[in-house]
């Protein structure tokens, strides 16, 4: 690892002007992703801003939405009465991800944040154009299980590994960010990139910015709803593919829905199309089907992931019926 | 909670011996020794599968705060072992392995070219952060599905016509194909990594010019000590392997590999001593693994389901410089009555580093295959698989036409289908169903020879009736010194908790390597034997006064309480005051004990059988195992717990080679890509349900005295095939291919 500097900040004032400042500074709040990145040589901050004192750690329902704190824990978040009430699809989400030891130290922000699992982006012996523009994308003709059916570029074929990110995109949250400019909000859906040209940004936010909270409004998604996450073990891996299905039901018909799939793109992936095409119909595993196809319309697979073209429907349709309570 | 675990009821299982300092953390591994002027160092890795290094540059890891040294084959000592064109270290392989900062070649990606050593481990990593290396890349040959028909008969085997990897034939070769009903098949398997708990580990400390100590992560600290006294050339008894607590190694510490000599000429040149610890990544690449394998098998019966021929062809991935051979085949010998039977073994070398034995070695592979086909072919017979087994029973060894010193693998069958209610199991694939998921019953068997070794104890009787044993076997997680004190309390009588059996030092008595499941079978004779030799002791002291005594039956005296008793003659007396009586401060024997000839009339095995209910979603292809029952023939079972553990484990594991464990290499550069935790998966504790573990524990005296057979390997042996059967059984889609990942199942 290399020789770093450390500085804890105490104010957001501070750990702002100090990052934006210093090319080389980075935020760090749980570090689960960061300190990895770090020993691996990917990434090499020479200036290290503790965000941890800030107080960005509170979950609250003020006037009609959830408002959480970027550094509320995952796993604070997963067991938050007013996000178990209104929005349980982010609290299956999350529990949906890593290990329960990561979710005590992993923040919503972090979480946001956190890089792609791609092992040529993990190997520095390998080509990656994320982590070293230029060198080429080892996956595109390697090994791309692991990796997007949708959005990907000829630079990048990696996918964004959040569960969390799934979830937050499928319920239209609202990402609050602090900069050196001053404040702004990003609809989540915007907050990620897919790779374009510049597969070494992951998402919209600019040099020194911080992100302080994500907002979600109330909405009528908080009983019909099921994430769905299909991995290579029962717990503790990413996603092969994943689903996040909420379903307001009006006795069989549905009067809105949302989805969104994760392990299938450089960002969470909403199926807009989907939702359309669902809207007024009513519950049945057919509708679904119909739904699922139009989801997956535009999908490629690679060499040794094209098995996603056929678990990522089947998944659309099984995390539909689980929500919808026909299983 | 150990009980219900293994349910026997009535045995009495002792709790593990070092328990308490393996939870608290009193127990001491190979790199937690804090030595004087200790150093550290981390071993820099090629990027390249094949070629020469061109150069190294080392000058900003020299100039690296704390860094006192960076050591390659520019600048690496001379190993006087090294000289001789072969290797001194006597690998349990053929070949030659791979000499550390030799010469400039690189034989694999993923080989150590470099040490950089610092006064602080992260110094050091930092600082072998800065080496950089320079190739003269050569084309390189990674590829294995690519290559199989270049693989080539060992040269083991063509070197000695009676090894067992020579082409075998019984009856017609390719007799199967007469058969009337009959099935051939594809098996494969990818390399399966060694990833213990604990990293490789090892710290080298040269005490003199001529004299080492290492603190080493090794299975046998007899064998190192030699190895490392061959390669420098110094006295045996100047060498000291201290190994007394191992976090599993699985196989992987029978072979000494190069970090281990690294780390001595690291601490030979740079006058300190040195620790290396391997990084999780660089365990895919330094200290072995299961070898991928190829097999193919074709098998026959008749209409009514007796077997007419199996031909069993397998063939296994090894290093250029290295011939790592396994008896993949054996299990196809010697488990079924076939008239007919060939096996073919094949070897396919490539620009990789060289696999070593890993759990179950050969025999998992090899029965994955047997125990697959055995199940497709019962299938097409419309045969239950048990039934089909057992038509095919073998009462004694068809291999060698001996007969068993003992089997009870129909007790095994039985005790295991009530268990895991095997009459749910429907004939017909996908009938089975609970809500949306599929419903599926499999089983498999293992077994592996029950092997025992000469072994050596030293045992000293104190005078307060405590009992301090010492041998030099490893523990690597068995559980051995709870099984050895198991021994000698049952033996002399004596409180568990007044036994003492040391371990893990070179210094103590003789055993080779804990490897193939033979450990108790040697060492716990040993123990038999000096428990016995001091009762002989005793009795001819107290027979020296009391001449009624010499007719006392060595079975009725024991000590407890530290009292000495031999109750047929009345003697009670305190062994305080009995030792005084004879002028003793403490009794000593060492006895060894060895397999006489008598065995040899024998073929000799543990059996085990694996049954498995999985739950598949049709959709999705999610496999969750849902109940696991495995039992074993290993013969007296010796200490209850441990071996529960050990079966526990040992289907954890087969779980991982069924479901999960996948070394993927991308052969564009001959290199692993899943190579950490996050990619290679192993079972986490939601992957492994109620494993409900049951012993025949029946005594085989041929193999040796106490009655064990062995029980380490076929804990895995059996496993996966009796999940790729239960998840046939529960969609009716036959995976050949491990592991079998969800995409396959969709």
């Amino acid at each position: 690892m290399i020789q770093f500097q450390y500085i804890r900040a105490s104010t957001q004032k501070t750990a702002i002007e100090t990052t934006a400042k210093d090319a080389t500074a980075m935020f760090i709040a749980g570090g689960t992703n960061l300190v990895d990145l770090m020993k691996r040589g990917i990434t090499t901050p020479q200036k290290l801003v503790d965000i941890n004192n800030l107080p960005l750690k509170n979950i609250d329902a003020s006037t009609g939405r959830i408002r959480i704190g970027a550094l509320a824990l995952n796993s604070a978040v997963a067991e938050n009465k007013l996000v178990l009430d209104r929005q349980p699809l982010l609290a299956q989400a999350l529990n949906a991800g890593a290990s329960a030891q990561l979710r005590n130290m992993a923040t919503v922000g972090g979480n946001m944040m956190q890089r792609t699992r791609c092992p040529y982006f993990y190997d520095t012996a390998m080509p990656c154009n994320k982590r070293e523009p230029g060198s080429g994308c080892g996956a595109l003709e390697g090994f791309n299980r692991m990796h997007a059916i949708f959005g990907f570029s000829d630079k990048c074929i990696a996918v964004n590994p959040s569960d969390m990110n799934v979830a937050l995109v499928a319920l239209d949250a609202t990402v609050h960010i602090a900069g050196p400019k001053g404040n702004r909000t990003v609809p989540f859906i915007n907050f990620h990139r897919l790779p374009g040209d510049l597969p070494q940004k992951d998402n919209n936010l600019e040099k020194g910015e911080l992100i302080t909270a994500v907002e979600i409004a109330d909405n009528p998604f908080n009983k019909h709803v099921h994430y769905l996450k299909i991995r290579d073990r029962a717990s503790y891996a990413f996603a092969l593919v994943s689903v996040a299905a909420a379903l307001h039901l009006d006795g069989n018909t549905i009067k809105g829905v949302r989805l969104a799939m994760g392990g299938v793109a450089h960002k969470p992936w909403r199926l807009t199309e989907a939702e359309k095409a669902l809207v007024g119909k009513t519950v049945s595993e057919g509708t679904f089907r119909q739904a699922a196809e139009i989801a997956m319309q535009g999908a490629k697979g690679f060499k040794y992931n094209s098995f996603k073209l056929k678990m990522g429907p089947n998944a659309i349709v099984e995390a539909l019926k689980t929500a919808a309570g026909i299983v | 909670m150990g009980k219900e675990l293994f349910n026997p009821g009535e045995k009495d299982a002792l709790d593990r011996v070092d328990g308490r300092q393996k939870v608290t953390g009193a127990a001491k591994y190979s790199a937690e020794y804090q030595l004087p002027n200790l150093a550290y160092g981390v071993l820099v890795s090629s990027s390249i599968a094949k070629g020469t290094i061109k150069s190294i540059d080392t000058k900003a890891a020299e100039r690296a705060p704390g860094v006192v040294g960076v050591i390659s084959h520019v600048n690496s000592i001379k190993v006087p072992g090294f000289a001789d064109n072969e290797h001194p270290t006597e690998p349990p392989t053929g070949g030659r392995p791979l000499r550390a900062f030799y010469d400039n070649r690189v034989y694999f990606n993923g080989q150590p070219v470099a040490i950089v050593v610092a006064d602080t481990l992260e110094r050091a990593q930092y600082g072998a952060s800065l080496v950089k290396v320079a190739y003269v890349k050569e084309q390189h040959t990674t590829d294995f599905n690519a290559n199989t028909g270049k693989a080539v008969l060992p040269a083991q085997a063509k070197k000695n016509p009676k090894s067992s990897l020579n082409d075998y034939d019984r009856g017609q070769p390719d007799g199967y194909k007469t058969a009337p009903v009959k099935i051939e098949a594809e098996y494969h398997h990818p390399s399966e990594m060694h990833n213990p708990m604990e990293l490789q580990s090892i710290t080298a400390v040269w005490e003199a010019d001529d004299k080492l100590t290492v603190y080493d992560k090794v299975q046998g600290t007899k064998p190192t000590q030699r190895a490392f006294a061959t390669e420098w050339k110094i006295p045996v008894e100047n060498v000291k392997v201290i190994s007394k607590f191992v976090g599993g190694a699985f196989g992987n510490g029978l072979h000494n590999w190069p970090h281990e000599t690294a780390a001595i000429i690291a601490a030979k040149q740079l006058k300190r001593p040195v620790k290396v610890a391997i990084t999780r990544e660089q365990m895919f690449t330094m200290v072995g693994y299961r070898p991928q394998t190829h097999q193919k098998i074709g098998i026959g019966a008749t209409p009514d389901g007796k077997l007419v021929g199996i031909t069993h062809e397998s063939v296994g991935q090894t290093s250029t410089y290295e011939e790592f051979t396994e008896s993949v085949l054996q299990q196809t010998r010697m488990m079924y009555t076939s008239p007919n039977l060939s096996t073919r073994y094949r070897l396919l070398p490539l620009d990789v580093s060289t696999p070593i034995w890993m759990r179950g070695p050969g025999e998992a592979t090899g029965a994955f295959a047997l125990e697959s086909a055995m199940d497709e072919l019962a299938h097409v017979l419309n045969i239950d698989p048990i039934e089909f087994r057992l038509k095919n029973y073998t009462e004694k060894d068809p291999d060698n036409n001996l007969p068993w010193s003992t089997k009870y693998l129909k007790e095994c069958y039985q005790m295991g289908a009530e268990r895991i209610g095997w009459n749910k199991r429907r004939m017909q694939p996908g009938t089975l169903k609970e809500g949306d998921w599929l419903v599926g019953y499999g089983m498999g068997v293992g077994t592996f020879g029950a092997h025992r070794g000469g072994a050596t104890v030293r045992a000293k009787l104190h005078a307060d009736g405590r009992l301090v044993m010492q041998c030099a076997v490893t523990d690597i997680g068995p559980g051995t010194g709870t099984a050895m004190v198991q021994i000698a309390s049952t033996t002399l009588g004596i409180e568990p908790s007044q036994i003492v059996f040391e371990l893990g030092h070179s210094d103590y008595p003789m055993f080779g390597n804990q490897g193939g499941s033979s450990t108790v079978n040697s060492v716990g004779s040993a123990v038999q034997a000096a428990c016995n030799s001091l009762k002989q002791k005793l009795k001819d002291l107290a027979s020296a006064k009391n001449a009624s005594l010499t007719t006392a039956d060595p079975k009725n005296i024991s000590i407890k309480n530290g009292q000495l008793t031999i109750t047929d003659n009345s003697l009670n007396v305190a062994l305080a005051d009995f030792f005084k009586q004879n002028n003793l401060q403490e009794m000593e024997v060492t006895e060894e004990s060895k397999p006489g000839q008598e065995a040899n009339k024998y073929s000799k095995y543990s059996f085990s059988v694996h049954f498995a209910e999985v739950h598949v979603h049709p959709k999705t292809g999610q496999v969750r195992v849902k109940k696991v029952v495995t039992g074993a023939d290993a013969g007296t079972i010796i200490s209850w717990k441990t071996a529960a553990n050990q079966m526990i484990g040992g289907v954890t594991g087969g779980i991982g080679m069924a479901l999960q464990e996948d070394a993927f290499m991308d052969h564009r550069f001959g290199r692993y890509v899943t190579k950490d935790f996050a990619e290679y998966h192993v079972p986490v504790h939601a992957d492994v349900p109620h494993i409900d573990v049951f012993f025949v524990d029946k005594p085989d005296y041929i193999v040796d005295p106490i009655g064990t057979k062995g029980l380490g390997e076929i804990a895995i042996i059996g496993v996966a095939p009796a999940i790729a059967n239960a998840i046939f059984n529960a969609t009716g889609k036959r995976i050949r291919e491990l592991p079998i990942t969800a995409d396959k199942l969709i």
